[in-house]
């Protein structure tokens, strides 16, 4: 067993036994921390792996949450079809917008998604009747049961979470350790060689899109059953560069990062915010400190110092 | 012997099991909580994001009614502490902060949320830690049953009431035939639906639906929509655009213009001696406060003025040109008031009586006007926890709002969509 898959089952581990030892207010947080850990994760398969910076990837998570809400508010399907909907949902999104947006590169892939997110956001308060716009809606208490467990228990939300992230991580890590994942890097180091190579760098990129959009649309999924709450604020721009800091504060292009990101970009909101109305002015500063002693996050700086075969 | 022995043991076992009470400051401290330890109130709010300047008035007023509160013995004997958490105007942060409240700020009851969507994203969370949440937002989710047993709104009344309280002046008054400019997301939708249902019931009719889309900036293409036989331009904007969209609506008019018609969400914390407001002069506002001190005003508004900070032109004592939510900011004050009343009906000691505490205001009713209800008395409904209360009419003359008409409550009420008293506890 590598060194890699010891790390990352050692981690699981511990957020296991973390279930059992957290008091209430933390263990809260981290059950919502590793479902923004994998909207992350999957920004990460973009970003940190094929080296496309989305702008729009909210859309990708609020796809999910309403592909998985809106079947159980009209037509009360149980969880355990109407999250893998969300999650098909999503992919179907990534996809139709792949096709498009992969046409461009650079900085107009990031305003082409930015603009299909934003026309996202629209869609949603367009149809208002159907998705209560920018209110949202509630998943009742009684809807948010899976295999005869009732997500709203701590415990139980807790555990779901957990197995989400756990599937999600050690599927991260196989894929970057799988001929795809190494494609992937190639064409993010340098794209004219890896089509001179003879990959087709199109399809990677469009399975890339594909990829991460279904893994943020799962996390937007599992976000609204296990919290109990859809609504259009999920699919606005900041919500969209949420990932893009968790992935960059935990450091792009590794498998934890983006846990440890999301991690220390909440608790240092929920800290600062004690301190502070200027909350994002603390998570500002922390974001330049990184950039200037940590350019490429925290597990990436552990990955140059300490341990290089971090993947 | 034996009784000797038994006697001299049990007398230094009361003894050393006093000498160990005392010395447990666990003990300690229950008593203490029975006593004097302080009531801790949550208090959710907009501190920044889009409800800011509603959280600046909401932050305000809710110390001044704690101070009030706690002036007059607390709740019980025990004084509110007032835990203060920003959700920054966001639904994801707002579940975060009422999850914070419950189990890290240990707090009684949650109060305070205002926007929504907020609402909506963090009621949820309330409901399934059992934890009294009350909310001062004027939506309709309440009473329309979407939250949970939790979640009340007693302080405050709800969109669908203010809006077809409006349509008896409207129809009798300024006319029947109503084109109506709204924003086309959620709040605007419930003016829509629930205006045409209220005039229609009038005898009058909306002749045109503008919905204007949230990232519009000009307007003067949409008044062009406005049909010519329209007797009363109905409008209610919020955000950043409010101004333009006023300063647009008296270019395209000019002196020729319909009545006009709206709700005080535009202006809300905006000065209406602002440049480019001239045109509102002689339209019609409602109210869920006069903003202006009238000439009858009431000993509990001048009370309620002074203990908040308010001048008689609604503005901060300390800076004129600080203009409150006057509309909205009330809710707060009365909503801790009947947080007071609850508790006390209840007789609250803690945690544990949470359900106690929602029985009991529950089975509240009327409340008369007075120092804890100084916007008028109020009409609960404990089976759909929402409020129920006058509303006002102004007419803007010379840069100020004078109130023209009081609704009565019965004009607010509507049938009960939701009874949430038959809901486990």
């Amino acid at each position: 067993m590598s060194r890699a898959l010891v790390l990352h089952l050692g981690l699981i581990a511990v957020l296991f036994a973390a279930a059992f030892l957290l008091p209430a207010y933390h263990h809260g947080n981290l059950a919502r921390i590793m479902v923004l850990a994998v909207y992350a994760m999957g920004y990460n398969i973009l970003f940190g792996y094929a080296g496309l910076l989305s702008l729009g990837h909210a859309m990708f998570f609020a796809a999910g949450m309403y592909g998985m809400g809106l079947t159980v508010r009209y037509w009360d399907w149980p969880m355990i079809l109407a999250l893998p909907f969300g999650t098909l949902a999503a992919a179907a999104l990534a996809l139709l917008v792949a096709v498009l947006a992969l046409r461009t590169a650079g900085v107009a892939f990031m305003i082409v998604t930015l603009m299909f997110s934003q026309a996202g956001f629209l869609v949603i308060l367009y149809f208002n009747p159907i998705t209560r716009g920018d209110e949202g809606f509630v998943i009742p208490q009684a809807a948010r049961r899976l295999a005869g467990l009732d997500l709203s228990d701590p415990m139980n939300r807790y555990l779901a979470a957990l197995v989400l992230f756990s599937v999600v991580l050690l599927a991260c890590h196989r894929l970057v350790l799988s001929r795809l994942g190494r494609v992937l890097v190639a064409i993010r180091e340098n794209e004219e060689r890896a089509r001179l190579l003879g990959y087709d760098v199109w399809a990677h990129k469009l399975g890339a899109v594909v990829l991460s959009g279904s893994v943020a649309g799962a996390a937007g999924a599992a976000y609204g059953a296990l919290f109990g709450s859809v609504g259009a604020s999920f699919a606005e721009v900041p919500f969209s560069i949420l990932p893009l800091l968790y992935v960059l504060a935990g450091g792009a292009g590794t498998v934890i990062g983006p846990f440890v990101g999301t991690a220390f970009m909440f608790y240092l909101r929920d800290l600062a915010g004690t301190v502070t109305d200027a909350h994002m002015l603390v998570a500002g500063a922390a974001l330049i400190a990184l950039t200037l002693f940590a350019r490429r996050g925290l597990m990436g700086l552990v990955r140059a110092r300490w341990a290089g075969w971090l993947p | 012997m034996t009784k000797s022995a038994t006697s001299k043991v049990g007398r230094r076992a009361v003894l050393a099991g006093l000498g160990a009470a005392a010395a447990m400051p666990g003990l300690t401290r229950y008593v203490q909580a029975q006593s004097s330890e302080p009531i801790r109130i949550g208090f959710q709010v907009h501190r920044t994001g889009i409800g800011a300047a509603y959280g600046r008035w909401y932050d305000r007023t809710s110390k001044a009614a704690v101070k009030v509160i706690n002036a007059a013995g607390g709740i019980n004997g025990r004084p509110i502490e007032l835990v203060t958490e920003d959700d920054g105007t966001d639904p994801k942060r707002g579940a975060e902060v009422v999850e914070k409240f419950a189990t890290a700020h240990r707090a009684d009851v949650v109060f305070g949320t205002l926007f929504s969507h907020v609402v909506i994203g963090s009621a949820p969370r309330a409901g399934e830690l059992k934890l009294p949440y009350f909310v001062v937002s004027e939506g309709h989710h309440v009473a329309s049953g979407m939250l949970n047993r939790y979640t009340l709104q007693p302080g405050i009344t709800d969109v669908k009431s203010q809006v077809q309280a409006m349509a008896p002046f409207v129809a009798d008054n300024l006319g029947k035939k109503v084109a109506m400019i709204f924003p086309d997301f959620a709040f605007g939708h419930d003016h829509r639906d629930f205006f045409s249902a209220a005039i229609a019931k009038q005898g009058g009719e909306v002749v045109a639906k503008i919905a204007i889309p949230p990232t519009e900036s000009s307007f003067t293409k949409y008044f062009a929509r406005i049909p010519r036989d329209t007797e009363v331009l109905y409008h209610v904007m919020v955000g950043p655009a409010v101004l333009t969209f006023v300063k647009e609506m008296g270019e395209f008019f000019g002196a020729s213009r319909p009545e006009i018609f709206g709700f005080l969400d535009s202006l809300e914390a905006v000065d209406l001696a602002t440049p480019g407001l001239e045109f509102l002069d002689g339209t019609y506002f409602w109210e869920g406060n006069p903003r202006y001190a009238q000439a009858d005003q009431s000993a509990h508004d001048k009370f309620f003025r002074e203990a908040v900070g308010v001048d008689a032109n609604g503005a901060s004592v300390s800076d004129a040109k600080d203009v409150s939510t006057y509309s909205h900011m009330f809710g707060c004050w009365e909503t801790l008031h009947v947080i007071k009343a609850g508790m006390e009906a209840a007789g609250y000691q803690g945690p544990a009586d949470r359900a106690k505490l929602i029985e009991a205001i529950e089975a509240m009713g009327p409340m008369a006007e007075s120092r804890a209800h100084p916007q008028g008395a109020k009409r609960f409904n404990g089976k759909t926890h929402q409020t129920f209360g006058h509303q006002f009419i102004s007419q803007v003359e010379g840069g100020r709002l004078v109130l023209r008409h009081r609704t009565s409550i019965e004009d607010t009420l509507y049938p009960d969509e939701v009874d949430y008293t038959t809901r486990p506890l």
